[in-house]
């Protein structure tokens, strides 16, 4: 609540600013216990679902899909990945570290069967489906467990994915 | 076997970007009282009210159905609160519905809104999750890249949002309770406007509205007894899926599509495109018509943009769409759903004024909502199904 005392003016009161604030307890459970605890050593951990064999990452700890636990073995994923598809962002938001316009990816990681949301950095002009693209992680005494150690995504030199091989994730 | 049900009168308010002269209980009584006038009954004879909004942290009101319980005229009565996402005013117009289908109520009000000058809807849809980055702003940032997956997979030239973007602009012309009135618009207008979140321009972006509609259904004894002519309800559907999934079709979810086919198998239609008059698509930003024509099966897969290029869904096409300026008009956002599905009912009465389409007998009404999850439809009809 503000404790600003409302100012004295002629005329009606039409409007006032009610500021609210939030912070919440995110019970992590086994799943992200797992993702978070691993991204703290900078290891990408998928889970496969046990009906169709796919690799969630990041996993909720279920197949959405199935409707069953993703408990088996975690399957470690390369930090490198094809971009499905993409938009380049001209309106601002704090905490992305970029500046103005940046991209953002929904990227494939190798060796995994969902997409990943994540900022790309690069010329936006050379942004294209089927790019691929590796991690740039903060420096390793920066690590927490926390997602964030990935700061944003980087093109590789390495040629391009062919497109049937991303397409069902467009 | 279900009641038969129509609706018989509908209200919405002037949409604004600020509507500060009345507060959300005045926005919504404003269409309410619409609604009740054009039914012709009072607020007693009003059996249950069913209200939707989207979600609470679009204004930071948490909860306002309580404190809007006598607004709505819901004191003493069955209340209830509908939430779908975006879809969410659809999703009320068929919880209402349902009630009387029922038999449950004889006559019931069905209110959705959305104040969005009052907070800041891009914000509470930007929250990070702490098992995700950051990366998104809004709903845009959101369906960009999707869109995105739409023109590669059909080849749908740019020019398609552009032309989207000012049909539907010029549509709201005609509509007096529509917030963006653009008697300017041109193609060169919305290829000039900003680009912001590429491939969507904000001249292809719906805007940030304050409105409210509202609408009274009623069982067959009741809606016969009209002095107006009703909507006939014929069928409703709804449908929904989980955000992500491995292998799942974001740009056209199986849920639109299980969707669409349940929705004319109930209202015995197996042409779309022939034995729909005309159809109020929820259309946020204006390259989901296409897509929308596509995953409500009125046209083929990856052709759905042939219908905008050859002017078919323009008002004076063989398949108008949106004729009362859509989503890209005017845009509060839990009222846009039932904004859709009311413009589907004032069509088939007869009652659209500037905006309705010559001899309008079967309309469709749609509303989506979250990631491309949640679907809502319905067919109403001049004549009972
Ligand atoms: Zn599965």
């Amino acid at each position: 609540m503000s404790d600003k005392k409302p100012e004295e003016k002629e005329g009606p009161v039409q409007v006032l600013q009610t500021p609210v604030r939030l912070e919440y307890v995110f019970s992590a459970g086994q799943s992200a216990s797992r993702l978070l605890g691993a991204m703290a050593k900078g290891k990408l951990l998928g889970q496969r679902c046990p009906v169709d064999g796919r690799v969630y990452f990041p996993s909720r700890g279920s197949c959405p899909q199935h409707g069953v636990p993703l408990d088996g073995a975690p399957v470690e994923l390369a930090d490198k990945g094809t971009v499905a598809t993409y938009s380049i962002v001209r309106i601002p938001i704090e905490k992305v570290p970029l500046e103005l316009p940046y991209v953002t990816v929904q990227v494939v990681l190798d060796g995994a069967d969902t997409v990943l949301m994540h900022l790309l950095k690069c010329d936006v002009d050379k942004v294209h489906m089927g790019m691929r693209v590796q991690a740039k992680w903060k420096p390793r005494e920066e690590w927490t467990s926390s997602v964030e150690n990935i700061l944003y995504f980087e093109p590789i030199d390495e040629p391009d994915a062919p497109y049937d091989s991303f397409k069902e994730h467009i | 076997m279900a009641e038969l049900t129509a609706v018989i009168g509908i209200g919405q308010t002037k949409h604004a970007a600020k509507r500060i002269d009345v507060s959300m209980a005045g926005l919504i009584r404003e269409a309410a009282e619409r609604a009740l006038a054009d039914a012709e009954c009072t607020w007693a004879d009003i059996d249950a009210v069913v209200i939707g909004k989207a979600p609470d942290m679009f204004e930071g009101v948490m909860m306002p159905e309580l404190f809007l319980n006598d607004a709505v005229g819901g004191a003493y009565k069955p209340m209830l609160r509908v939430h779908t996402a975006g879809s969410v005013g659809g999703s009320t117009g068929i919880v209402a519905a349902s009630l009387v289908q029922a038999g449950i109520h004889d006559r019931v009000l069905c209110v959705a809104f959305e104040k969005q000058s009052e907070s800041n809807a891009t914000w509470a849809l930007s929250i990070s999750m702490p098992f995700s980055v950051a990366t998104v702003v809004g709903a845009g940032g959101y369906f960009a890249p999707l869109i995105r997956g739409y023109i590669r997979r059909s080849g749908c030239p740019e020019e398609i949002g552009i032309q989207v973007a000012v049909k539907d602009r010029l549509n709201a012309l005609k509509n007096p309770y529509a917030h963006l009135q653009l008697a300017d618009i041109t193609p060169q207008m919305v290829r000039d406007s900003p680009m912001l979140w590429d491939p969507i321009r904000y001249l292809e972006t719906c805007p940030s509205s304050d409105g409210a509609c509202a609408m009274v259904m009623a069982k067959e004894s009741i809606a016969k007894r009209a002095s107006k002519p009703v909507a006939w309800i014929h069928a409703t559907e709804m449908r929904s899926e989980p955000t992500m999934f491995s292998g799942r079709d974001q740009v056209m979810p199986r849920a639109t599509l299980d969707n669409a086919k349940s929705l004319y198998e109930k209202a015995g239609i197996t042409n779309p495109r022939k034995e729909i008059d005309c159809a109020e698509i929820y259309v946020p930003f204006s390259w989901y018509e296409p897509m929308w024509m596509e995953g409500m099966l009125i046209s083929d897969t990856n052709q759905g943009w042939k219908m905008t290029e050859s002017g078919a869904t323009a008002l004076d096409g063989d398949f108008p769409v949106n004729m009362s300026g859509g989503v890209l008009s005017s845009n509060p956002i839990g009222a846009s759903g039932l904004l859709r599905f009311a413009e589907a009912a004032l069509q088939v009465r007869g009652m659209a004024g500037e905006h309705q389409v010559d001899g309008a007998k079967k309309a469709l009404g749609h509303a989506y909502g979250g990631g491309s999850q949640y679907f809502s439809t319905w067919i109403v009809g001049s004549e009972k199904p």
